[in-house]
């Protein structure tokens, strides 16, 4: 091949994939970030306002309060999702190359709500706690725990928990995958070497396996990070775009959406474009700074067989 | 003996966990389908018994009240148009991007790879913009636009570490035989990416879950998305239980039984950069 061929076919293959993915991907991911520095109303010529809109994102209500009530939600929406979510998916992952009989249906099965759509898992749960119909409600009483019903997505105190579970149950499959096949990429020679060297299930887990696994538990952690500071259509299908009750499962995704679009009903409140793309850099700027995070991490961890 | 029997406990109770996870899995899935066959009084009544006799009220009034078979149309247009472009045209940029060293090859591989970890929703504003300007807005090519870009990340990468993997002589005797690049890459090399092929394709089958683009980029009724039809249709039909149960399960069932062939496709798509 000639060089000029060489360069021709260069252009050639790379054209498409560049010219979809500057316009449709990273010149959108620019252009929001940029316009967050400018202000103006619809239809009106955009004017350049410099930090205006961060300052009065952080120190003006009622921005400043939907920010500081969202960020704190995000955070415990993500803590639920590290600590059940990801502690029992390395339970299960565990479990399922113990040798087990029938690991591959289990995985199977486990992993089914992680491919429905969200909307659709949050409107089926959204029914099955929902106290007209009361099928958890039920179970709850069967087993002698009816003293303790609530109103799940209507009480300030569990709505949070509530919404936040039901993700869990949908996304528990991927990382209990992810370990999975972190497990079983650790060759068994390690683990045989331990026990010879005399250690019991126990230790051979947490010494050998464990440390083994961080760069895993660096991925799971980095896509659950990504995954939950970007939510929306969770707490969309259960609750509605206003996070009741009073916003206690208003998160980022959803005050971003209520910020740009507008919000119907009572409390309804004018499309903001302009503040909407302000929250979508700050949302941009938590998920960068946790991807650089995690990058040095990995890169230090990084292990080799 | 006690060894053998802490070993037996042990096995029954790894078993008793999975299958509780596995019911947990699947309880809700089966209630909603279950319960969409029966008549209002008896979903409330008997929400655990088999629908008898099966009852298709619910889903008469789906059909007769929504656009379903249009939003099932549109859903596979997009997914199936989504998936032939992410193929295309990722495959040829890992290629370029794997056989051709040039100057900015790794500055371009950063600049794709930057895309996996960024999600396009916090750029929707400017997206907008940009797909109103195009005249596309209310337009299923909008959304076939979006996901063509958000699946080129992934793919690409994936790609391009399975052409690096592949023996260059291939290529070198190709060449040699006068065939041009193009032929290289679809006659010779493509059949060889099959399996990363096959993960890439069934991971843009996820775009069929997706409701974010469709809430903001579709206007028209006859347009949406099953994702977006049903999550509208819920919302209006509150107090119809059947025909609300109908919708779910008709929204559940395509990509359970996708899943149910493509598991295996997906899992190790998803886990392609863990294990080695």
């Amino acid at each position: 091949m000639t060089k000029s061929q060489r360069r021709f076919y260069t252009v050639v293959m790379l054209a498409p994939a560049l010219l979809l993915y500057t316009v449709f991907m990273a010149y959108p991911l620019v252009g929001s970030v940029t316009r967050s520095f400018y202000d103006g109303k619809s239809g009106e010529e955009l004017h350049f306002v410099g930090l205006d809109n961060f300052e009065r994102l952080f120190t003006q209500e009622p921005h400043q309060s939907r920010l500081v009530n969202a960020l704190k939600n995000n955070v415990v929406f993500f803590a639920i999702h590290m600590l059940v979510q990801n502690t029992l998916a390395l339970f299960l992952a565990v479990l399922l190359v113990s040798g087990v009989k029938g690991a591959g249906i289990y995985r199977t099965i486990i992993f089914i709500p992680t491919t429905l759509s969200v909307v659709v898992v949050g409107f089926v749960w959204g029914m099955i706690l929902s106290p007209l119909w009361g099928l958890f409600d039920d179970i709850l009483r069967a087993i002698g725990l009816g003293a303790f019903i609530v109103p799940w997505t209507g009480d300030v105190r569990t709505a949070l928990p509530t919404v936040s579970l039901v993700s869990v149950w949908q996304w528990l499959g991927l990382p209990m995958i992810l370990f999975t096949a972190g497990l079983l990429s650790i060759p068994d020679t390690l683990l045989e070497a331990a026990k010879v060297d005399g250690a019991n299930n126990w230790k051979a887990f947490w010494k050998v396996r464990f440390p083994l696994l961080m760069p895993v538990f660096a991925q799971v952690t980095i896509l659950t990070f990504v995954g939950n500071f970007n939510a929306f259509d969770i707490v969309y299908a259960m609750q509605g775009t206003l996070a009741p009750p009073d916003f206690a499962t208003d998160i980022m995704g959803t005050y971003f959406y209520r910020t740009t679009f507008g919000s119907g009903g009572g409390a309804s409140m004018l499309p903001n474009p302009t503040m909407g793309a302000t929250i979508a850099t700050v949302m941009f700027l938590i998920i960068l700074t946790g991807v650089t995070v995690w990058y040095l991490f990995t890169r230090r961890f990084a292990v080799e067989y | 003996m006690t060894y053998y029997i802490r070993h037996i406990l042990a096995r029954i109770t790894t078993h008793v966990i999975l299958l509780a996870f596995s019911a947990l899995a699947l309880f809700p899935v089966i209630i909603v389908a279950m319960n969409s066959l029966k008549p209002r009084r008896e979903i409330f009544r008997s929400p655990y018994s088999l629908p008898n006799p099966i009852d298709w009220s619910g889903y008469d009034t789906v059909f007769q009240e929504s656009n379903f078979v249009r939003y099932f149309g549109n859903s596979i247009f997009v997914t199936g148009t989504t998936i032939v472009l992410v193929l295309l045209i990722s495959v040829m940029a890992a290629y370029a991007l794997a056989e051709y060293r040039f100057k900015f090859s790794s500055v371009i591989a950063l600049y794709f790879l930057a895309g996996i970890m960024i999600p396009l929703r916090l750029g929707t504003i400017s997206l907008l913009d940009t797909i109103k300007a195009m005249g596309l807005y209310d337009n299923l090519w909008a959304l076939i636009l979006i996901y063509t870009a958000m699946g080129l990340p992934v793919a690409i990468f994936i790609l391009t570490d399975f052409i690096k993997l592949l023996p260059h002589e291939l290529i070198d005797a190709a060449r040699v035989d006068g065939a041009s690049e193009l032929r290289i890459l679809f006659q010779i090399i493509a059949p060889l990416l099959r399996p990363a092929l096959g993960s890439v394709a069934v991971f843009n089958i996820l775009v069929w879950n997706d409701l974010w683009f469709p809430l903001i980029f579709i206007q028209t009724d006859k347009l949406q998305t099953v994702t977006l039809g049903v999550s509208k249709f819920v919302g209006q039909y509150k107090i119809n239980y059947s025909a609300m149960l109908a919708a779910l399960t008709m929204a559940i069932v395509p990509m359970l039984v996708m899943y149910i062939i493509f598991s295996r496709q997906l899992i190790r798509g998803l886990t392609a950069g863990v294990s080695k």
